[in-house]
């Protein structure tokens, strides 16, 4: 049985078409389904065993990137993604779904549903340090263990990024050790010979504090992170491609995914 | 209702902040020395402090990286800093304000039901060096940089909010009485209304009414001035014209018959779908699918609204490629503005700084085209004086469809309906203010036609279009473009006839007049043919993806369109009159034996001292160096299909000839290739032969990537002056005799085009400002499988370069313009051949900066040296047909037997050491490099 994959289609998704062509080859059936039909029957989340946030705008970025979704996200689907997320089945916000999932406190996903209502957000991707939009392609590597997506990664993902708020800061307060003490990192921004960007332009594309490109929460199986993999599943999609380079390393992060979700 | 203000400012560092103060100080602002910029948002509504403290904190900021502050509107302001000016900007009423209509929609969903209305806006605390006028700096730097008057107005200190106005509906119609109008004072109405209509076409209306034994309503008026308006219209491409020449006089009925269609006609290529009938030309693309390819300009609305401009620009080729049915895949935009370092002080009055016209442009494409999810892949940027007061922005889109399930007819009975966005005053009489020439009042008279975009609604009208098609559920689609309703549903009732009832038409505020509602040019909005046995299924559709559907009337099957608010006809029109009346202008054509340069200037500028000196100053100029500081901005991945970049090479910093797209949910291997060509230089010198050396550029770079030289499709968009000159008229002639000729000689037909006149600005000292005669030529292209795509950059040390292409110094430094060699063709086949069988490592052209900057550019890409052996002269001259080839040791045998007969030379060697070598001089990648990036961070 392929397991099957829910893709949320928000009001200005645009990347959805190319994640579920991403987890069509990762050996999953995905299905695009539009948050208005998700709305008038949230017992979908049950029929799936996976779920994904795509990239894209939605509501434009009105007020910051994501921000309104995940305020959809918590008005109408509160239940059925917290069932989803405690159930274990993996789940994955890709750019502007990473900024719903951050804004919306899914991620990073400490301590219980209520005690996370209550509490203003520890972190944030807020504007990338040049203040502007930016596409390029980016190296990244996969570093939790515990992260579903990423563990047995050995190899570096290349892949780009296409975003204008996606550098990841927290607020004073909160104790980014931990974050490394609890594996929460899922994938960080290197240079060409595999040592960490370390904060420095174009390699760290945004800003973002430990390089940090993606996340997950404390039990591993949601992940969210800024480039987009789903953007390199094919060997021609590879920038040097016609330097003999071999592509598709993004491929791997979903057939992990899809792994996973076989075994919940 | 109390009005609060939510001040939200950054915790951490603003890059806003940043990036006004460096702006500032670009424009001479040097007084300023420092910027902080805060975002505004008023909220009317009974609220409390707690009410206002919880929006704050989960609505209107980032409680990590924002901190907010809040007030009554009443409250007394406090008193300023010394040194310090706060500068609030809003925007002005009636102009589309998307992120206010979400805060209300917010706040209803998280329980604030006492919220009313909203808006939002901006705060500037300005710091200066020396306390001196600052209030009139401020307004000055208001008006340079921080806001534009057309859309917004500010004021230092408390600004006060506009909400959307409300008004009484109004029903008002005007008669205007025209039987018995003279001459004058036909050309005294026609200008009192900006309807840019000529004498002729003034008394055929006059004598229309006579006919109909009545008066036109304002609606009526409107709507002809809109649908004979050049840009609807394109008169002067259908003109009858009387052109002298030395060579003889002569005359042409209509340019666009005689030498564009026809060249198209001649070609007869099988693969040609749809040529110049419907919204975007149609080729063939695999068993499955056909491609459709459109490129618009958008020019006035972003010389006085530069981000609202480019960005309405975007979405209206979308909306063009929409209306045949295609899911659109890919977007291009060739730009063109004036000298980015120029004096603000010489500008002429009335005209935002081209660097701000550039930032506002390059924002506005990248707002709609990120937004919508659509890759920007391909594009150009230019600087000439002559864009100064006249920016181009061209905007292309190309779309993917299903063959076969493009429909076109209505049918009797259907129902007119509406999709999309809402409409208001937005654009009002853009068709005919785009039609005329601008002066320093344009701004101000017509800032109703600057339109707002709104990328996330017309991507609703992609997911319901896109689906619609699919389930059969139209019989006709169009989109609304320039003339809104008037033109969109007055064309589709052309043969059919429509009722339309305006008063059905959703609106964004009350208040609109009839022929105000018929003519806005509201964005995002699409108009269908529908069977009422479809609207309930095509109504659920848009009730998903959140597209409001309206229905506006009916195709009656009559020979007129009848147009109603409420109980009253406002227009009642014959469709023969509407869309044959328009008496043919006759127009008159000098062609100059010109030569605006001299032959000594041209040689004098190829006559080199230093090579290495030349090239490097070549590379870091505006015109040749990298764009990749815009190319960035733009997303050039979004729907995965990029197989080619913008930008290539080991550290993709070089710059490709064209894009290469594979279109995700297509089965094979098969490619889009899409490149363009665009000289205003050679615009300026012989419009025939730009027309021939911008054909062949864009060919040229399609092949250079891999594309099938026999399967290219262009399309033209010229951008000109006054055709009314009679010179402007000749090298307008003559750049489409150009077109024809060169199309005929590469087999390349034309399957679309658009004309954009009247590019001139007409000084406050009296000087009329016109650009450059610009004719841009896009290709769209086929390759049969984009694993065979070629890149720019060197592969590998040891291979050899070639030079493809007659290079031959004696018949080129004579010339103007380069002429096309004769066997440019089958250089082209052959090259593709070779690049088929594998040959091919690397391949780029040879344009702007001739032989040197190509191969400086090859270096750039591969991080890698070269060798070369040439003629010195030749080294920077500009020539047409001509490219660079690597090719591996082991194929080079094979590769020339490709070219035998054919003009070629083995000129270089790729070296591992790190620098180019011309002759005795050597010039290190690294400065290549350094030169190139002038203008990137």
């Amino acid at each position: 049985m392929k397991p099957k994959a829910l893709v949320l289609q928000a009001r200005g998704s645009n990347r959805d078409l190319d994640v579920m062509d991403a987890l069509t080859l990762a050996g999953a059936d995905p299905t695009g389904v539009p948050l208005n039909e998700l709305r008038m029957n949230n017992t979908l989340f049950r029929n799936f065993n996976l779920l994904v946030l795509p990239g894209g705008f939605s509501y434009a970025d009105a007020l910051g990137a994501g921000k309104l979704l995940a305020l959809d996200l918590a008005s109408y689907f509160v239940e059925e993604i917290s069932a989803f997320v405690e159930s274990g089945k993996p789940v994955i916000g890709i750019c502007n779904g990473f900024q719903a999932l951050v804004k919306s406190g899914i991620l990073p996903g400490e301590g219980t549903k209520e005690e996370r209502s209550k509490k203003d957000s520890s972190i944030t991707l807020t504007f990338n340090q040049h203040g502007h939009f930016e596409c390029r392609w980016i190296n990244l590597k996969p570093v939790s263990k515990k992260c579903i997506w990423t563990k047995d990664l050995s190899e570096r993902i290349t892949c780009p990024i296409a975003h204008g708020e996606g550098n990841f800061q927290t607020t004073e307060l909160f104790p980014i050790s931990s974050f490394i003490e609890q594996d929460q990192i899922a994938l960080a921004y290197i240079n060409s010979d595999g040592s960490l960007a370390n904060g420095e332009y174009p390699n760290n594309p945004n800003g973002s504090i430990l390089d940090i490109a993606g996340i997950c929460n404390p039990q591993g199986n949601v992940l969210g992170l800024m480039p987009h993999p789903e953007n390199h599943i094919h060997t021609w999609q590879h920038p040097r491609h016609t330097r003999g380079e071999t592509g598709g390393s993004g491929l791997k992060l979903f057939e992990n995914g899809v792994k996973y979700a076989k075994q919940v | 209702m109390p009005v609060y203000k939510f001040i939200i400012q950054f915790t951490h560092h603003n890059p806003k902040s940043t990036y006004y103060l460096n702006e500032a100080h670009a424009l001479g602002f040097h007084a300023l020395r420092k910027i902080h910029v805060q975002d505004l948002y008023f909220i009317e509504g009974q609220l409390s402090q707690d009410n206002c403290k919880q929006l704050a904190l989960k609505l209107l900021t980032d409680p990590v990286t924002q901190s907010a502050l809040w007030m009554e509107t009443s409250t007394p302001p406090s008193p300023p800093q010394p040194d310090t000016v706060i500068l609030e900007v809003s925007l002005r009423p009636g102009v589309t304000d998307p992120v206010a209509e979400q805060i209300v929609r917010a706040a209803h969903e998280l329980g604030f039901d006492g919220v009313q209305r909203a808006a939002t806006g901006q705060r500037f605390i300005l710091n200066f060096n020396e306390a001196n006028n600052e209030s009139a700096f401020a307004n000055k730097l208001a008006k340079q940089l921080l806001a534009n008057p057309v859309i917004q107005h500010w004021t230092i200190g408390d600004i006060t909010p506009s909400f959307p106005q409300e008004t009484e509906s109004s029903g008002a119609v005007e008669i205007i009485p025209i039987r018995n109008l003279s001459e004058a004072e036909l050309l005294t109405l026609s200008k009192d209304r900006r309807s840019a209509l000529d004498l002729a076409e003034m008394k055929a209306i006059q004598e229309y009414y006579c006919k109909e034994q009545r008066d036109p309503t304002d609606v009526e008026f409107e709507t002809i001035a809109q649908t004979w308006s050049e840009h609807c219209g394109h008169k002067t491409f259908k003109a009858k014209v009387d052109v002298e020449s030395s060579s003889g006089n002569y005359q042409i009925d209509s340019i666009i018959k005689t030498y564009l269609k026809s060249a198209t006609d001649k070609i007869n290529a099988p693969w040609v779908i749809s040529a110049f009938v419907d919204n975007a030309g149609i080729i063939d693309f695999d068993d499955e699918f056909e491609v459709s390819f459109k490129a618009e300009t958008h020019n006035h609305p972003s010389a006085i609204e530069p981000f609202g401009g480019a960005n309405t620009g975007v979405g209206g080729v979308i909306r063009d490629v929409l209306g045949v049915s295609a899911k659109p895949i890919a977007n291009t935009d060739i730009l063109c503005f004036g000298p980015q370092d120029m004096n603000p002080d010489t500008l002429p009055e009335g005209v935002l700084h081209p660097r701000r016209i550039q930032s506002g442009v390059v924002a506005g494409v990248q707002d709609y085209g990120n937004k919508i999810g659509i890759p920007t892949v391909n594009g150009a940027i230019l600087y000439d004086e002559g864009y100064t007061a006249n920016p181009l922005v061209f905007c292309g889109c190309v779309g993917l469809a299903p063959k076969g399930k493009h429909v076109r007819t209505p049918l009797k009975g259907d129902r007119v309906i509406v999709l999309g966005g809402r409409t208001g005053r937005d654009g009002l009489r853009g068709a005919t203010f785009s039609s005329m020439t601008m002066d320093a009042q344009t701004g101000e008279v017509a800032g109703a036609s600057v339109q707002i975009g709104d990328p996330i609604t017309e991507k609703g009208l992609i997911d319901v279009i896109t689906r619609a098609r699919d389930l059969g559920l139209y019989n006709a689609i169009t989109d609304c473009g320039a003339g809104g309703l008037s033109s969109a549903a007055g064309e589709m009732a052309s043969t059919i006839g429509a009722d339309i009832e305006l008063a059905q038409v959703r609106l964004k505020y009350a208040g609109l007049a009839p022929w105000e509602i018929w003519l806005s040019e509201a964005q995002e909005r699409m108009v269908l043919a529908v069977s009422s046995e479809n609207i309930s299924a095509l109504q659920k559709l848009c009730d998903t993806f959140n597209t409001e559907l309206t229905d506006i009337g009916e195709f009656t099957g009559t020979t007129r369109l009848v147009v109603r608010y409420k109980d009253q006809i406002v227009l009642d029109l014959e469709n023969e009159f509407l869309h044959e009346g328009i008496p043919q202008r006759q127009l008159r054509a000098v062609i100059s034996d010109q030569l605006s340069v001299s032959s000594e200037q041209l040689l004098a500028s190829n006559d080199l001292v230093d090579v290495k000196e030349n090239l490097l100053k070549l590379l870091s100029s505006p015109n040749i160096a990298s764009k990749s500081h815009v190319i960035r901005i733009y997303d050039h991945e979004v729907q995965g299909g990029t197989v080619v970049k913008p930008l290539t090479g080991v550290e993709a910093d070089a710059p490709s000839d064209a894009a290469v797209i594979k279109p995700i949910g297509t089965k094979r291997m098969k490619g889009i290739v899409l490149s363009n060509g665009i000289n205003p230089e050679y615009g300026k010198r012989d419009a025939y032969k730009m027309a021939w050396s911008v054909i062949d550029e864009s060919i040229r770079n399609a092949v250079a990537v891999g594309a099938d030289p026999d399967r290219i499709a262009i399309l033209d968009n010229f951008c000109w002056g006054d055709p009314l000159r009679p010179e402007t008229m000749g090298s307008l002639v003559e750049a489409c005799r150009g077109c024809h000729d060169a199309a005929l000689f590469y087999g390349t037909p034309f399957i679309s085009g658009k004309d954009s006149l009247n590019n001139e600005y007409l000084g406050a000292d009296g000087q009329r400002h016109a650009i450059p005669p610009t004719l841009l030529i896009s290709a769209i292209g086929i390759i049969h499988d984009v694993n065979t795509a070629v890149t720019m950059d060197l592969k590998a040390a040891g291979n050899i370069v070639y030079l493809l292409g007659g290079l031959e110094l004696s018949s080129i430094s004579r010339q103007l313009v380069p002429d096309v060699h004769k066997q440019t063709p089958q250089i082209y086949r052959a090259l593709h051949q070779a690049i088929q069988n594998g040959l091919v490592k690397s391949c780029h052209d040879l344009s702007e900066g001739g032989l040197a900057v190509a191969a400086a550019e090859m270096c750039i890409g591969g991080r890698l040296g070269m060798e070369l052996q040439f003629e010195e002269a030749v080294l920077f001259i500009e020539v047409n047909g001509c490219l660079l080839v690597e090719v591996a040791l082991e194929n080079v045998s094979e590769f020339e037997n490709q070219f035998a007969e054919l003009p070629f030379n083995k000129i270089g060697i790729v070296t591992t050491d790190q620098s180019l070598k011309l002759g005795n001089e050597e010039i290190s990648v690294e400065e290549l490099v350094r030169a190139f990036n002038t203008y990137n961070l």
